[in-house]
């Protein structure tokens, strides 16, 4: 498989094997377009599920228990409060999970008592949790500020990094797009909405930008003397940029991805419901928008927006003309003309190091000279 | 080859510091963990003001250092209390605290004026009440309205111990009435010993009605008190300056600047002007913050206009302004409400550390299996290289936890979870593009130094942003956030440090072990899997042609592209495969020219 891989990354790299997704980027901002209307769509229909920290409430863990009847815990809340409605769930294999409306801190001890009895552990495996109406309030408006924060600093930074501000309004739609799957995949499914998750969906932030800086920063490589040369256009040199950074995103996806499942799997099958899991959740969903679209949105929107570009355009317009003249004289000889953007198109060559270079006497191993 | 040694000394030197931290300090091999995962309760309390109006940075600073001394002085170990967000005051109990440790944290501090019936050395039983050494009144020279009293204790605020006795005098004629001094309240002061911490710890649950005995934050005096006369409300600001001499001349002695409210003002003048004429210490008032005396100042004059000016010979500038911010924080109607309060079973704690850790080991084992299957003994560079950022990401947050006070919290662990992918990312990034170069025909040694060169740049980029997230996370956030994007951060730069000091030098150091400049096929860098398309250039005038079934007819596709020396080696290739020859056999052309 590994072989296969690798050979499969040369033909990438060289462009003997190419995928135009530059070209076809039309069919692709279609394709997220669609994704991201069914994302807001699900989001305005349905909704977040906000977890109790948004809702405020009281919030009970029993850990250990031998005996998961959700009875005892109604009964245990029911007893303390009797307007309570206590909403009881099963987390993981033995831990039993209660939720109840506002309690006061008398009430929250009473019930931790209860529960503790009633369960038959011990009061110390039983975690209790109280929060205030106001405190997810509070996060999200902490998280919607350091957002917008730090979107005005990705801009900044990645414009004088790339002395290219299309690359940071690429890069800042891409990170929209994903943000926003992200949360519609979480509508869609109906998880609840923790801090922890808002924590995930903040670090999606770096990872969707970091993500597209690595394929920008190869794009810029391939692009940078291409108004010098008429053999490809801008978008063909930084299709191939694209493809020749495939394998990178991919091995990188997956590598960040094992970790976050890891987590994923060891939170919902061992833990329940818990900060892990949360966290876990919002970043596989984000890492893979995240690869998404850096490769299938931020370059060929980056692209799309440079194409507008006067010489740009006039470039690519020559290059063309070229071509097509190039063409009929090739067609005219019989022989089809197959456009092939090939590795390191614009670079004459350089220097391959001293060990490169032809040899008087001969040596056991090229790579291995003795100086 | 000296960055590794300098790499070696650098970890050697970490963890060497928090050894020797163990032996002569309170350092500890392992982090220490925070709320989540050791158990205990955090109560997120966010101060309001019953104005409505915002809440200043110092009036929170103020508010954590009361609670603070109220907490330590209870002798609960290690509680944290932070403020977070600007606005928020974290307060973070080990262990399982009990209901009155609780309710302390949550009650809010209390400023009251009282008058000084006695004044005594802190020890219990020193039982004659002296006045306090350096309570002289000094007049104040200007308009003759705001008089200046000499403080005798302007120390660090804070809350003490209080105590109050159930024996009341039949009709006492004012709040300085002598007669407040029954056998029992004696017997109380007398009991007080204000050189113990416990009885400093304040908490402001005291009667207004009933004399108070209290002590000073710093426990060199304990004070016998009337009733409460003036609440912290009747005090409209204070700050702290220098006094103006008589001519407008400002001196160089600092004073506090008290200005009181139109009703204060008036119970102010009131107490002023019958302690004028006493005998000290009946002369003095003392101002309680948090049951504890923060200042007794003596009156000089009746002061009737509602400003008043403490002084004294050992006023600071930066005592002034500790007390004028203690003053300003005890004026405010300031209550705490509860945003949310957690209590955390230890069990649990411990639970999701175990799993947490097992998520992290089965994730970094997949890494390890995929970047073997990828790089083949490459991988083994990555793995090491987690290895190591690994040793130091846990050293630095020992290092941390010792120094800094940092906790590891479960949001944290799933940081360095995180981390692991974003790390081995470095190195795929820097692989990736060796590989490149090896592709475009660079021998081993120049490929590495020529796509660590352009990798380099990508991964100071890519990780430069990550950072910047971790850091407007850290700054913006509140909660658990902020531990996540501590480790986000610390991660990120473990990341660059291992790959700038390891993962480089080692590559280059493997690269002149035959196994890998020769391109052994497990190596990784095996040149003939990655050339496939292009031609390689293989030295000594030869160019390597990859071995494809229909080599000719490929180079041939590029037509219009081909330099001379291609053309000519396709008709070599092509004569020598209708020779019958195999036309793979890889070398056969002759030629300097390259794919460009």
């Amino acid at each position: 498989m590994a072989a296969g891989f690798a050979q499969w990354g040369n033909d990438l790299y060289s462009g003997k094997r190419s995928y135009n997704i530059v070209g076809h980027r039309n069919r692709w901002f279609l394709f997220s377009g669609a994704l991201v209307a069914l994302a807001v769509t699900f989001l305005l229909a349905r909704g977040l599920n906000s977890g109790i920290e948004f809702r405020g409430g009281s919030q009970f863990l029993v850990s250990n228990v031998s005996n998961t009847s959700q009875q005892i815990a109604t009964d245990a809340v029911i007893g303390v409060e009797r307007a309570a409605v206590p909403l009881v769930s099963l987390v993981g294999g033995n831990s039993v999970r209660v939720q109840a409306g506002d309690l006061t801190a008398d009430q929250v001890t009473a019930v931790r008592s209860a529960l503790a009895s009633g369960y038959g552990v011990a009061t110390s495996d039983v975690t209790s949790t109280f929060i205030g109406p106001s405190w997810g309030a509070d996060v999200t408006q902490k998280a919607l500020r350091g957002l917008v924060i730090f979107l005005v600093l990705v801009a900044i930074v990645m414009t004088l990094y790339f002395r290219d501000w299309r690359m940071a309004v690429a890069a800042l739609v891409a990170l929209g797009h994903d943000l926003i799957l992200t949360v519609g995949v979480y509508a869609a499914v109906g998880f609840e909405v923790t801090p922890a998750g808002v924590i995930g969906l903040l670090t999606i932030l770096g990872y969707s930008i970091y993500d597209t800086v690595v394929v920008f920063d190869k794009v810029r490589e391939n692009t940078a003397g291409v108004a010098d040369q008429k053999r490809h256009t801008y978008a063909e040199l930084a299709n191939l940029a694209l493809n020749q950074t495939l394998v990178r995103s991919i091995n990188t996806s997956v590598v960040a991805l094992l970790p976050v499942a890891a987590i994923l799997f060891i939170g919902s099958f061992l833990l329940g419901a818990g900060t892990l899991r949360d966290i876990a959740l919002a970043l596989f969903v984000g890492m893979i928008a995240g690869t998404f679209s850096s490769i299938f949105i931020a370059t060929p929107l980056q692209v799309a927006l440079r194409a507008r570009e006067r010489g740009i355009a006039e470039h690519t317009t020559a290059v063309l003309q070229r071509r097509v003249a190039a063409d009929v004289a090739v067609t005219a000889s019989g022989v089809p003309a197959a456009i092939t953007v090939s590795a390191a198109p614009l670079h004459a060559g350089g220097h391959l190091g001293t060990a490169a270079q032809p040899k008087r006497k001969k040596r056991r191993s090229p790579g291995n000279p003795k100086r | 080859m000296r960055t590794l040694v300098v790499l070696a000394i650098a970890i050697a030197a970490l963890f060497g510091t928090i050894v020797a931290g163990t032996q002569f300090s309170k350092a500890t091999l392992v982090p220490k963990l925070a709320l989540d995962l050791e158990g205990g309760t955090q109560i997120i309390l966010t101060p309001v003001l019953d104005t409505g109006a915002t809440v200043s940075d110092t009036t929170i600073t103020e508010a954590i250092r009361i609670m603070r001394q109220r907490v330590d002085s209870s002798g609960v170990s290690e509680a944290q209390i932070t403020s977070q967000g600007g606005r928020n005051i974290v307060v973070g109990i080990p262990g399982k605290p009990d209901q009155a440790t609780l309710d302390l944290v949550r009650k809010s501090a209390q400023m009251r004026f009282r008058a000084v019936l006695g004044v005594a050395a802190p020890d219990a039983k020193s039982t004659t009440a002296t006045p306090s050494a350096s309570a002289t009144a000094t007049a104040k020279p200007s308009a003759g309205a705001t008089p200046t009293a000499k403080p005798s204790a302007v120390a660090t605020p804070t809350a003490a111990p209080t105590t109050q006795s159930t024996d009341l005098p039949a009709k006492p004629t004012s709040a300085s009435d002598p007669a407040y001094l029954t056998p029992g309240l004696m017997a109380v002061f007398d009991g007080l010993d204000c050189t113990k911490p416990e009885n400093r710890r304040g908490g402001g649950a005291d009667d207004p009605a009933r004399p108070l005995v209290a002590c000073d934050p710093t426990g060199t005096q304990k004070f016998l008190l009337g009733p409460v006369e003036l609440e912290g409300k009747d005090l409209s600001s204070a700050d702290s300056g220098l006094k103006m001499g008589p001519n407008g001349v400002v001196t160089n002695e600092w004073v506090v600047n008290l200005q009181f409210t139109g009703a204060g003002a008036k119970k102010f003048g009131a107490i002023t002007t019958r302690m004028k004429p006493a005998t000290p210490p009946f002369n003095q008032f003392g101002i309680v913050l948090d049951g504890l005396v923060i200042s007794a100042p003596a009156v000089n004059e009746p002061i009737t206009n509602g400003q008043a000016e403490i002084s004294g010979g050992n006023i600071t500038r930066t005592s002034a302004a500790t007390l004028a911010n203690q003053l300003s924080f005890g004026a405010l109607p300031l209550t705490f409400s509860v945003q949310s309060e957690e209590q955390i079973s230890a069990t649990l704690g411990a639970e999701q550390l175990q799993r947490g850790l097992l998520a992290g080991l089965i994730g970094l084992v997949l890494v390890v299996i995929y970047s073997m299957l990828q790089y083949r003994t490459l991988g083994l560079v990555t793995v090491a290289s987690l290895v190591i950022a690994g040793t130091i990401t846990y050293g630095l947050i020992t290092l941390l936890s010792w120094t800094q006070g940092y906790r590891l919290s479960l949001p944290g662990v799933a940081g360095i979870i995180v981390s692991i992918g974003i790390t081995a990312d470095s190195f795929i990034v820097f692989f990736e593009r060796v590989r490149d170069e090896l592709r475009e025909g660079r021998t081993l040694l120049a490929a590495i130094e020529q796509g660590w060169e352009r990798a380099r740049r990508t991964i100071l980029a890519a990780d430069g942003v990550n950072f910047l997230a971790a850091v407007v996370l850290y700054f913006l956030a509140v909660g658990g956030v902020r531990g996540f994007a501590y480790t986000l951060g610390l991660t990120t730069i473990v990341d660059l440090v291992v790959v700038f000091t390891f993962t480089h030098p080692v590559l280059r150091l493997l690269a002149r072990t035959p196994f890998f400049a020769e391109g052994h096929k497990f190596s990784g860098l095996d040149p003939n899997q990655l050339v496939s398309a292009g031609a390689r250039y293989r030295g000594r005038g030869q160019v390597a042609r990859p071995a494809l079934a229909g080599a000719a007819p490929q180079v041939a596709d590029d037509g219009p592209r081909l330099t001379i020396a291609e053309r000519r080696a396709a008709a070599a290739r092509a004569q020598a495969a209708a020779d019958g020859n195999d036309a793979a056999d890889a070398g056969s052309a002759s030629s300097k020219g390259s794919d460009n």
